[in-house]
């Protein structure tokens, strides 16, 4: 099943399969956030929002409105 | 003298960049300003063997040469620019050995762009305790570059990093990537159009936002048989630059470096459980915000009563030594009691820049902005809107020059909108003394009311700046995307180095900045209260005499009527006493009055202000607060630092905006005069309501 970033709870992973550049800015992209790479959803504030993540070694919190954009694929433990 | 070799320090936030630029100048360095814009440039001369030696550049920190803000733009502007008397005749690329991949991005932009380049691998003690080996020969030969493995904490490596730029004529400049790669059809064109030009040097000035400093970018824009592509499809290929030059370091990491995670120790994880957490997380930051504020407070009172106690008498002093006239009490009652009134705040600055240095140095901040976030956003700020509004504690014109990794236009006005209302450091000469004054001493729980009234106006400027940012949220119409990313750095203590630069840069140029202003008012104001127009005023000896001539006064008292007498038909007196109806409402006498006036200028003003009309009237040697203590409402009889007076005059310091270079800064960084005026207008007004209804109700 195909789900969003969004959907991850705290502490599982998930595999970026695809980012829609238009909504997602190049600064994501150019610290990680890229199809291929794994993020683990490491904490998240009050409200779900923002997610603090690990994305290919690179720890960063983004809004759940951006984090709506990135799709993954979870991975199952 | 031989020449200089010009070097650029580059790299991501968080990776160390400016412990390197210290540990390779030391104290040599100097802080400045790019011309016409306000982002701070660091320049330093570091001592290179046998000699020679080297200009270091500390370049604002960026993720990558698309820049996205103001700051990241120098860099991408200087690296363009081979005619700029700063381009680096090698770079410098700071990288974090934690996280490796993500900094080699950078560095392989750099390096297209032919640029002779050094990788330094920072904190490279913190390997084992990641579990982390490097094969640094591969890695060297692999990116074409020569390595330093440095860690500024334990002081290793910065030799070799050293020799390396002595020696940077050997390096090689041979790109990592082909950009042509990224679409073969549209970069042959590109190449045909522009034989002479580096492609990725191009490609670069292509896709820069125009919003953005002066890059050659028309020149392009003119040629007829070039046609560049739409913003979505640039954007398209500017990702897949991006993937490629992610496969090409993942290719080189997969041999030359090994990360052992069963031997990695993880203290983020642990840290991050209670300070990210739910109810602690918000509980620790507010005993920190309470720890700061009550710090400040008492640990600093001791200093700042004998630096008050040595002005005093060091005024004093002049007037016994210097042969009386015009001059010496120029000295003696404009200058120094002036200078008294900046000198003395330095105890309370410096430990207020040493507690923000150490909650950024320590990536404790950007937990605050990850925690802060959903709130502030209610307010329509983001949660990086903290940082300004914390360091806007210190001193509003670096917090409003930090509002420029907020993405959102909108967000960011917002923040530089309401940053004049948090407490900076200079109201808290103005709080301090007349809380010293009003407030009685005594404790609450442990803490001192004194610092708890302090702790409250802090909360009442934060109040102010969030309800402001609600209803600015509401009534401006502003559209704009909204994007927030920030990195979490890893928890790091800080190092004392770092901090101590921080302190005394900051805390000098507070002192120096406003030293200037503070002089040039003293000496007006003394000028403007020694002499007077008219009968009144020169003829105060004759009429003081004929006045009390019924009654048995002592000399001294005499003199005493004499001096106020004088004072009160100076220039300023009559300036004074034009402006006390406006006032009176609001329980201040003209002196007061004179004081606020000039502390639109800045508003520590106030105190020298203060002191200076003050000591123009008195002969005795005292304190700027005894003298406030003594004064006497003329009207009612009372003193006139009393609870009402005094807690109308805090509010009306706590929501007026005092500060012209504040209005500057923010002209400068809303490209408009609107904002700043409608900040002047605004605040100030408020200010003279709430004072007027804390005045009438309380008196």
């Amino acid at each position: 099943m195909r789900i969003t970033l969004a959907h991850l709870k705290r502490g599982e992973q998930g595999i970026i399969t695809d980012v829609s550049s238009i909504h997602i800015p190049l600064k994501l992209l150019e610290m990680g956030c890229l199809p291929g790479n794994t993020v683990e959803l490491l904490q998240l504030a009050p409200f779900k929002d923002p997610l603090y993540l690990n994305v290919n070694g690179t720890h960063l919190a983004i809004r759940k409105e951006t984090a709506i954009h990135i799709l993954i694929e979870k991975i199952v433990k | 003298m031989s020449k200089q070799i010009n070097v650029a320090l580059i790299g991501n936030p968080n990776t160390g960049k400016t412990s390197v630029f210290n540990a390779l100048t030391g104290l040599n360095q100097k802080v400045g300003n790019y011309p016409g814009i306000t982002v701070e440039k660091k320049e330093g001369i570091c001592k290179l063997p046998r000699g020679v030696k080297a200009h270091i550049l500390d370049l604002p920190g960026t993720y990558s040469l698309n820049a996205s803000s103001l700051d990241e733009n120098v860099v991408i502007e200087l690296l363009l620019n081979k005619n700029d008397k700063d381009f680096p005749d090698v770079a410098i690329v700071v990288s974090d050995v934690e996280n490796l991949k993500r900094n080699l991005l950078l560095f392989t932009q750099i390096k297209d762009l032919e640029i002779p380049s050094i990788l330094v691998i920072n904190m490279a003690d913190r390997m084992n305790y990641k579990g982390i080996s490097l094969d640094v020969d591969y890695l060297e030969e692999q990116l074409e570059t020569k390595i330093a493995l440095v860690s500024t904490r334990k002081n290793k490596g910065i030799d070799h990093l050293k020799s390396l730029i002595s020696n940077f004529k050997e390096l090689s400049v041979k790109p990592c990537l082909n950009a042509s790669e990224i679409d073969k059809d549209y970069f042959k064109n590109l190449q045909n159009a522009f034989p002479n030009q580096l492609l990725y040097k191009l490609w670069l000035v292509i896709t820069q936002d125009v919003n953005f400093g002066k890059t050659n970018r028309k020149e392009i824009d003119a040629v007829d048989n070039f046609k560049t592509k739409t913003k979505s499809d640039l954007k398209r290929l500017q990702q897949k630059e991006t993937i490629k030059r992610y496969q090409f370091i993942n290719n080189v990491l997969k041999v030359g470096q090994t990360i052992d995670v069963s031997k990695a120790k993880d203290l983020r994880t642990k840290f991050d459980r209670i300070l990210t957490h739910k109810v602690w997380g918000y509980a620790i930051f507010f005993v920190i915000l309470l720890t700061i504020f009550q710090a400040i407070y008492d640990w600093s009172s001791i200093p700042m009563d004998f630096i008050d106690g040595v002005f005093a008498s060091f005024s004093e002093w002049t007037k016994q030594t210097l042969p009386a006239g015009d001059f010496t009490s120029l000295i003696a009652e404009g200058i120094i009691p002036g200078l008294g009134g900046i000198v003395i705040f330095i105890p309370q600055i410096a430990f207020l820049f040493l507690f923000i240095s150490i909650l950024e140095e320590s990536g404790y901040m950007s937990r605050v902005v990850f925690l802060m976030d959903r709130i502030m956003r209610r307010f329509g700020l983001s949660g990086k809107s903290v940082v300004p509004l914390i360091s806007g504690t210190a001193c509003a014109i670096p917090a409003i020059m930090a509002t420029r990794n907020i993405e959102s236009w909108k967000e960011r006005l917002i923040t530089i909108l309401v940053t004049p209302f948090t407490t900076c450091s200079a109201r808290l000469p103005v709080y301090l003394i007349i809380i010293a004054l009003v407030i009685p001493e005594g404790r609450f729980f442990g803490l001192g009311y004194q610092a708890l009234t302090l702790m409250l106006l802090y909360l009442i400027g934060f109040g102010a700046a969030i309800i402001s940012a609600y209803l600015l949220d509401r009534i401006l119409k502003i559209r704009s995307k909204t994007f927030f990313v920030v990195e979490m750095p890893n928890y790091k203590l800080p190092l004392p180095k770092n901090v101590a630069i921080t302190v005394v840069e900051k805390t000098k140029s507070f002192v120096f900045g406003a030293g200037k202003i503070i002089l040039a008012i003293s000496i007006i104001l003394w000028f403007l209260a020694s002499y007077g127009p008219g009968e009144n005023f020169n003829n105060a000896e004759n009429i003081i005499a004929e006045e009390y001539a019924s009654k048995d006064l002592s000399n001294e008292e005499i003199q005493q009527h004499i001096a106020s007498y004088k004072l009160e038909h100076s220039f300023i007196g009559i300036t004074g006493r034009a402006i006390e109806p406006a006032i009176r409402p609001l329980g201040y006498d003209w002196k007061i009055g004179i004081a606020i006036l000039s502390s639109f200028a800045a508003r520590e003003v106030f105190v020298g202000t203060l002191a200076t009309i003050y000591s123009v009237g008195s002969d005795e040697e005292d304190t700027i607060k005894n003298r406030m203590a003594g004064e006497v409402n003329p009207i009612l009889g009372t003193p006139l630092f009393n609870f009402a007076s005094g807690i109308s005059l805090m509010l009306f310091y706590a929501f007026a905006m005092q500060c012209m270079s504040t209005l500057a800064i923010v002209k400068r960084e809303t490209n408009s005069w609107k904002w700043p005026t409608l900040q002047l207008v605004i605040m100030s007004s408020f200010a003279y309501l709430v004072a007027l209804i804390a005045f009438q109700a309380l008196k």
